[in-house]
């Protein structure tokens, strides 16, 4: 698939879109449909297109299977913290977002934001790492 | 219009699932199923539930079709004709689908605006939105503010899924090249 000319360059003109869109749905998740489960899912399938049409090791170069995999624990580390500074310091309960802003409005837009940052990152390297497995397993 | 286009999208749903079933070339079956993915997205976004149609459309449609592609690169793609007699699963099917079918009698009638699931929660998170003047996607403002724990959940889910799978189909391959090297040691 290597010397498949139409495919590499296909592929090569939608990549740049996808990556782009992925930001477009994590960012814009309060305003239209969306967020970062989704934008998560299309970054990874940027990267298993990348890795089909260009092969295993060209995307294992971008995006290296140790990173990957250390990336699906921090993404449920940076959700969980996020509930910690209202706890900690005793302004609100768990997972309250009151403490990220002045008003409720700004607090609670970043609290998402900062929600949808760890479950963006958790699902993009799960579904690279579970690609990755597989991938590996069909080459011995 | 809207009732058409439904049954159009549930009819081809029907003949998706009857094709996967008499199908016997794995690789069709899995092409099928990311057809049925691409459907049922489809009948999301007649039901105005935009945020699931483009969940299914890129899990369902896309991660799956390709996950499942790679397993099948794994497995060979032929499925071989079972040796039991189909009765059992028959039954097995045909009475959970007639239980299914007549637990649908009480459930309220289909867009009911005051059917139990509207009239429990929902308002409150609709009332606390409005209130706040927050962003106009309800469903992420639920999804990360008000039902912060589950979604937490949902991620330690996704997260204990991709452990299994990395544990499943990379660490057996290293026991049995350990194995392999304890047997070369004791011999």
């Amino acid at each position: 698939m290597k010397l498949d000319l139409i495919l590499r360059v296909g592929a090569k003109l939608m990549l740049p879109f996808i990556l782009i869109f992925a930001p477009y749905v994590h960012f814009h998740g309060d305003y239209g449909p969306g967020g970062g489960f989704q934008a998560g899912v299309i970054i990874a399938a940027a990267f298993i297109l990348y890795a089909i049409i260009f092969g295993l090791d060209a995307a294992r170069h971008i995006a290296p299977q140790g990173l990957v995999e250390r990336l699906v624990p921090l993404g449920v580390l940076i959700y969980a913290a996020a509930g910690l500074p209202a706890m900690l310091t005793g302004q609100g309960r768990y997972l309250d977002y009151g403490i990220f802003g002045h008003d409720f409005l700004h607090a609670h837009e970043w609290g998402i934001l900062i929600v949808e940052t760890g479950v963006i990152t958790t699902v993009a390297s799960t579904m690279l790492a579970i690609f990755y497995a597989f991938a590996d397993r069909g080459r011995q | 219009m809207v009732s058409f286009i439904q049954g159009v999208l549930l009819t081809l749903l029907a003949a998706v699932t009857i094709a996967i079933v008499r199908q016997r070339n794995l690789f069709g079956v899995v092409i099928l199923a990311g057809i049925y993915s691409f459907l049922m997205a489809s009948v999301m976004i007649v039901l105005d539930a935009v945020d699931v149609a483009m969940t299914e459309a890129s899990v369902g449609a896309g991660i799956s079709t390709v996950v499942l592609l790679a397993a099948l690169y794994l497995t060979g793609s032929r499925e071989y004709p079972s040796a039991h007699t189909a009765a059992v699963p028959l039954f097995v099917s045909a009475v959970t689908a007639v239980a299914l079918i007549w637990g649908t009698n009480e459930l309220p009638r289909f867009g009911l605006a005051d059917a139990p699931i509207h009239r429990h929660v929902a308002p409150s998170y609709l009332e606390a939105s409005a209130k706040h003047e927050m962003p106009p996607n309800v469903v992420t403002a639920v999804l990360a503010d008000f039902r912060g724990y589950d979604t937490l959940g949902e991620t330690t889910v996704i997260f204990t899924g991709g452990v299994g799978v990395m544990l499943l189909l990379r660490g057996r391959r290293k026991r049995l090249k350990s194995g392999k090297e304890g047997k070369e040691g004791r011999a």
